[in-house]
């Protein structure tokens, strides 16, 4: 067993996720900085079920984690006795998925003597920012877009969070999901719509804008009901000016709201993240609204942005530091949630 | 050489540790926390209660199922990693051989049965030879009925061994099968002749990468049997994007 560990800008960090349809390793050292980051997306495994299939994911995983361990060590350049923790998403996810790597990180853990740390996969999205841009300043507004989750989380230090609104029905990624299957777009439907809207007119159909002036909370089953409706009114419409449409009704509500977050806790940046940051339209319309309202706006890289395993290995940095090591009878917790303040 | 072994493929957990000397330690337990809040505990107290630290393994042996995937996941990717990490090789046995191997005195075939759930059982025969047995038949998922059917076809005096068995046993009576049931607590896949098994197969360096381990899963995602019964035009699904 490695003497008792200090938590500092030396400890290297094995990250370990495995929630949803990515398998991925990264090592990052002392919380920021990336050393190796390596990630397997499963997305053609299950497009043509139309969506991600539990067993068919928890299958993968397991094929496919030692591989990403492996080149995530190699890339680094480093050997396995430099690794001071191990840490995992344990929740929230798919819970056969996260089994397979919550059960490799303890067995790995285990075997080197060190410090297992158990991750909220939610809390390593808000961390994804800091590795790209470390000067961050608190307090801090992260909307987080994807399949699973649309919020608005206000970061006021370490582990200190607020939520400042979320979505009362759909997630933005699941609306993207359905709409995309019902116009016969391909799966994942966040890419295919953006695809598509290129060619569309977004001004074409006045879909609304639901809870537009109303709190932070959204929602997004509405809208989706409105395209369908819409679509089956006018047989003959553009699939790419419905597209466009759609995107935009989505763009404004997330743009908006996020503006009124910041604005309304005083924050000091505006962060976005989540698989749908990805979204071309959503980028570009964030960093203008940033700038129109005297924002700090940051837009980390997409593959920053999508589930990756380096935010799970700074968030686990933060974790050990903050709380010491998972005891290793943990296990997946497939509903958990982001810890808030009182 | 030390074989440290991890069964998870059915509702128990079983982690023994072997040697040439035969089992030096052994955690089982078949009720309680489920696998994976259970298995990284077990391991750490079966090596410290035998004194035995984890880099003197020579090799890791694991149960490839079949039995409830996600158990044998839990099981698979623990042993994997571990294997990876010591760089040492791996020793893939499945649940039937484990459940028939304790059985290898008594003069007759041995139906091992896991249950499958959904009224299904996974299930293979197996014949004693001189120290130890040998499977007859490839290892198949099936109805209780196709079990029946088989153990009627063997026409001899059958011993069934396994959850399976013990929880189907009124339905494979009642057919007038010719069979004994083994003992209650032979009825889950242990580690213990797991080690046993291993050891001699890691001496004849039949060992392999983790990687080159493959689950037997035996049954595809449901989602894929869907899929495929309707890629085949077969009725019952509902229209609709
Ligand atoms: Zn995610």
């Amino acid at each position: 067993m490695k003497p008792p560990l200090v938590v500092d800008e030396r400890t290297l960090v094995l990250g370990i996720e495995t929630s949803c349809d990515e398998t991925a390793a990264a090592l990052v050292m002392g919380g920021y900085d990336v050393v190796s980051s390596a990630v397997s997306t499963q997305v053609d495994l299950h497009a043509q079920f139309g969506g991600v299939v539990p067993e068919i994911a928890s299958r993968a995983h397991l094929d496919l984690l030692n591989p990403m361990i492996a080149q995530a060590v190699v890339e680094a350049g480093v050997g396995e006795e430099r690794i001071d923790a191990v840490a995992c998403t344990v929740g929230p996810g798919l819970v056969g998925a996260l089994l397979v790597g919550v059960s490799a990180a303890k067995a790995l853990a285990l075997t080197w003597g060190v410090p297992f740390v158990g991750v909220n996969h939610m809390e390593a999205h808000l961390y994804a920012a800091f590795l790209e841009d470390p000067t961050l300043e608190f307090p801090l507004v992260v909307m987080l877009v994807s399949g699973g989750h649309t919020m608005l989380v206000e970061m006021q230090g370490h582990g200190q969070y607020r939520m400042l609104g979320q979505t009362i029905d759909d997630a933005a990624g699941e609306a993207f999901d359905k709409v995309a299957r019902f116009l016969g777009l391909d799966y994942p439907g966040g890419p295919a719509i953006d695809r598509e809207a290129v060619h569309g007119d977004p001004e074409a159909i006045a879909f609304p804008r639901a809870m537009l002036h109303d709190g932070l909370d959204f929602s997004f089953s509405g809208l989706k009901t409105a395209v369908m409706n819409y679509v089956r009114k006018h047989p003959d419409v553009s699939t790419a000016d419905v597209a466009a449409s759609f995107q935009a009704a989505v763009v404004d509500v997330l743009v908006a709201k996020a503006r009124r977050a910041a604005e309304a806790v005083g924050a000091r940046g505006l962060v976005l993240g989540g698989g749908v940051a990805a979204n071309s339209l959503l980028r570009e319309r964030f960093l203008g609204e940033c700038a129109t309202a005297g924002i700090r706006g940051f837009l980390p890289s997409r593959a920053m942005c999508t589930d990756n395993a380096a935010m799970i290995a700074a968030a686990g940095w933060h974790r050990l530091r903050s709380d010491g090591p998972t005891a290793l009878d943990a296990g997946a917790y497939p509903n958990l949630r982001l810890p808030l303040l009182a | 050489m030390l074989i440290l072994g991890i069964e998870t493929a059915t509702q128990q957990v079983s982690v023994a540790i072997g040697g040439h000397e035969g089992v030096l330690g052994l955690f089982e337990v078949s009720r309680g926390r489920r696998h994976a809040e259970t298995l990284t505990p077990a391991i750490e107290f079966v090596c410290a209660q035998a004194d035995v630290r984890i880099d003197e393994f020579g090799a890791i042996a694991v149960d490839v199922g079949p039995g409830l995937f996600t158990g044998m996941r839990v099981g698979l990717a623990a042993a994997k990693a571990m294997a990876q990490a010591l760089r040492i090789p791996m020793v893939g046995i499945s649940s039937l051989d484990l459940l028939a191997f304790p059985l290898r005195h008594a003069d007759r075939t041995i139906a091992a049965v896991i249950d499958a759930r959904k009224g299904e059982v996974f299930y293979a025969f197996y014949k004693p030879v001189p120290g130890g047995v040998q499977r007859v038949t490839e290892p198949v998922v099936g109805r209780v009925d196709d079990l029946v059917a088989d153990l009627m076809a063997r026409g001899q005096h059958v011993v069934c061994v396994g959850d399976g068995a013990l929880r189907y046993r009124d339905d494979i009576a009642s057919a007038g099968v010719h069979c004994d049931f083994a003992e209650q607590f032979l009825q889950y896949p242990s580690a213990a002749p797991l080690v046993q098994l291993a050891h001699a197969k890691a001496l004849r360096e039949e060992g392999v990468n983790p990687w080159e381990v493959q689950p037997l899963y035996l049954r595809a995602p449901d989602a894929q049997i869907n899929w495929s019964t309707r890629a085949s035009g077969a009725p019952g699904q509902g229209g609709g994007r």
